[in-house]
């Protein structure tokens, strides 16, 4: 017998001394395809601008730098600022994602714009996100052709960008977005839920930040 | 690992005279609690959340095999492959057959109690391959060939002094001179280490906090970010996960997050949850070719239906053991397996056996902090009470603990003779006590009073005064 047999058939034995199994199958048939929402706090369920002000609230609490700026033609602009204001060199990783493709890099005369997964030597990663928590403050972020996983861990500085719509009131709405987007029960390789930068409490539970992801992350946030 | 819970007590004597150990532990029993608290008072649904969580929980459970069935299609259909493991020793070769096939030399590994519990390290490394942690508590205790104190906190045990220590002595490469007096700076010397580490390993291992049936995905709750790169750099990806991590839904999850990182570190929400769906897809930049999950059973499909079936819904935040006066004390190498503290107490028995993990349900005090704290609502000493019962029941317990309780059972069983017997006996305590009222010592008790006086008793008995009470009230009553 296979320990896939052996290990079915004991949760089996354990399962059917209640319930008789059809009534259990159609529980569980029912729960997959209705995937009702739990409990929703209260504290992530506001509109518009202030749903905006608690994601940036939420996320500079637990240490990321937020920026807002009008339009997506300003976020080069605010990406060399961030590079200057860090004394770091003018390069940035990013993936082949459409919406990031569209700014206007070239305007940056200096900065060096490196497409495709990240490298060791890379030290400035930019993403754009798929949607943002405004109750936790939290950025998802799905991997794909044009979304490289290893920009979002790889350099020692996160810049992500986020427009301002996309920002949800909780996790559950981001969750149904994902559905629409990629097909019910089905799911981006990889989707980065991104709540600030790394850190560790490792050593006598001193919280540090920069552990082995990026050191910094920033946010900006275009109104548009 | 080695299973040396019968000797709690010699530990548990050692832990308290350990120094470094006590140092260690008067600041972690202050942080994590505090900690918890005030992001529990932050959010008002908090103890609605706890029986939302622990009602998903125990609809899973009811339902586990239906779900895990339902999980296995979805890891197939994208590309996944599920490995069953009955034992541990079943999930080792399939670790073990998986970097084989896959030619490897060196393993990264992120955070994983999993593979604490089938000892996959020492097995890997008898078999040839590497196993490099990058957790940096789980990197510390490698270095010292330790295993976690901490379910959350690896090295909890641990005085900075005593890292630095041993960061010169294994990482000779660097600059004798160096300062690693800080927190910080030990910190940037491990990522400076294992940065490379990252990219040269051929397989990368995580546990995961949740398997989703829905989706077929997996999940980690971090907050280093050493999971991703070790799951995301290497060719192949192994998750090793027991089978009560399925959740039905990504919004079980959700409901689920929601209290895991507020009661194990007193974050809303940890730095990374990572969703993993397969392996890399056509055109994706990065990821890697192969994703296997390795599904353990280790015991755990005995439990349902028992009395230790609540155990299921743990999901190992640490609560339990960041509230234990107990665990505060001796700290979690004295506990002697790989899960310490209360929900050490209720489930190393069940995986390993009461005859071999007998003392840790007594290693309670029974002030119910850890039930009270526990995010799933799970009766840690309810079940600590059920284990000293089989313990008993067994023969198990000293010959002199087992005359004491029958002796106290014969009067407890005869109230008459119960109540002549203590009104003799507290008098006579009593009065022994003289003016002083506390004990300093006395027969048959010098494991108390070796380090605590023993307060005298009063004159009365309980029984008796309250009678009295009784007799005063109702004359009150009357007048």
């Amino acid at each position: 017998m296979s320990g896939r047999e052996a290990i079915l058939g004991k949760l089996r034995a354990a399962a059917s001394v209640s319930t008789d199994d059809g009534a259990r199958r159609e529980a569980v048939e029912k729960r997959l395809a209705k995937t009702p929402r739990g409990l929703i706090p209260a504290r992530g369920q506001v509109e518009g601008k202030e749903r905006i002000a608690l994601f940036c609230r939420m996320a500079e609490a637990v240490t990321a730098t937020v920026e807002r700026v009008k339009t997506a033609d300003d976020v080069p602009k605010s990406v060399t600022h961030y590079l200057r204001s860090k004394n770091l060199a003018p390069s940035v990783r990013m993936g082949d994602d459409r919406r990031l493709k569209r700014m206007d890099w070239a305007s940056q005369k200096s900065l060096e714009v490196k497409r495709g997964r990240a490298e060791p030597e890379d030290e400035v990663g930019v993403s754009h996100a798929f949607a943002a928590v405004a109750e936790t403050g939290t950025v998802a972020l799905p991997s794909g052709k044009d979304n490289p996983t290893t920009v979002n861990f790889v350099p020692d500085h996160h810049i992500i960008v986020i427009d301002a719509k996309d920002i949800a009131g909780d996790l559950e709405t981001v969750i149904s977005r994902l559905r629409r987007k990629y097909g019910r029960g089905d799911m981006p390789r990889l989707l980065n839920l991104i709540t600030g930068p790394s850190r560790s409490g490792d050593i006598e539970q001193t919280m540090l930040l920069g552990a082995h992801g990026p050191r910094a992350l920033h946010l900006i946030v275009v109104d548009g | 690992m080695e299973i040396q819970s019968p000797q709690f007590r010699e530990k548990a004597r050692k832990a308290i005279a350990d120094e470094q150990l006590q140092r260690a532990m008067g600041k972690a029993k202050i942080g994590f609690v505090g900690k918890r608290k005030k992001a529990v008072d932050a959010l008002p649904e908090f103890e609605d959340l706890r029986s939302s969580a622990r009602a998903i929980k125990d609809h899973t459970l009811e339902h586990l095999d239906l779900y895990l069935e339902a999980y296995e299609r979805k890891v197939i259909a994208s590309g996944g492959q599920v490995h069953w493991a009955e034992t541990a020793e079943d999930a080792r070769q399939a670790v073990l057959g998986i970097c084989r096939a896959a030619g490897a030399r060196t393993v990264t590994k992120g955070k994983s109690m999993i593979t604490e519990e089938i000892a996959l390290n020492d097995f890997l490394e008898k078999e040839g391959v590497r196993p490099v942690e990058t957790d940096l508590g789980e990197y510390i205790i490698q270095l010292r060939g330790e295993h976690p104190s901490h379910i959350i906190g690896p090295a909890l045990h641990l005085n900075k002094e005593q890292v630095e220590e041993d960061f010169r002595r294994v990482h000779t490469e660097l600059p004798a001179g160096r300062d690693l007096s800080q927190p910080e700076s030990l910190l940037g010397e491990a990522r400076h280490i294992l940065r490379p580490q990252y990219f040269q390993a051929d397989v990368g291992i995580t546990g995961a906090n949740f398997l989703v049936a829905e989706t077929g995905t997996s999940i980690i709750v971090t907050n280093e970010g050493n999971g991703d790169l070790t799951q995301t750099l290497p060719r192949v990806h192994i998750v090793v996960a027991s089978i009560e991590k399925v959740v039905p839904t990504l919004e079980d999850a959700s409901q689920i997050l929601r209290v895991l990182a507020r009661s194990a570190t007193g974050q809303d929400m940890s730095v990374y949850t990572t969703l993993s769906t397969g392996p890399r897809r056509p055109g994706d930049p990065d990821g890697p070719d192969e994703y296997h999950v390795i599904l353990l059973d280790n015991g755990r499909s005995s439990m349902l239906g028992t009395e230790f079936h609540e155990m299921l819904r743990c999901i190992r935040c640490g609560a339990c053991m960041n509230h234990c006066p107990v665990y505060h004390a001796v700290g979690g190498h004295a506990y002697g397996w790989v899960y310490p503290g209360p929900m050490g107490s209720v489930l190393t028995p069940s995986l390993v056996g009461v005859d071999k993990a007998g003392h840790l349900p007594n290693a309670s005090t029974f002030c119910g902090r850890c039930e009270s704290v526990c995010p799933m609502q799970i009766p840690l000493p309810r079940m600590m009470r059920h284990w000293r019962e089989r313990e008993f029941e067994r023969g198990l317990n000293p010959a002199t603990q087992r005359f004491g309780l029958g002796f106290w059972a014969f009067f407890a069983r005869r109230p008459g003779l119960y109540r002549l017997a203590t009104s003799m006996a507290i008098p006579a305590l009593s009065g022994l006590a003289g003016r002083e009222r506390w004990f300093r010592s006395l027969p048959f008790a010098g494991g108390w009073t070796r380090h605590r006086d023993l307060p005298a008793p009063e004159s009365r008995t309980f029984m008796q005064q309250w009678r009295d009470r009784e007799a005063l009230k109702q004359r009150g009553k009357m007048a």
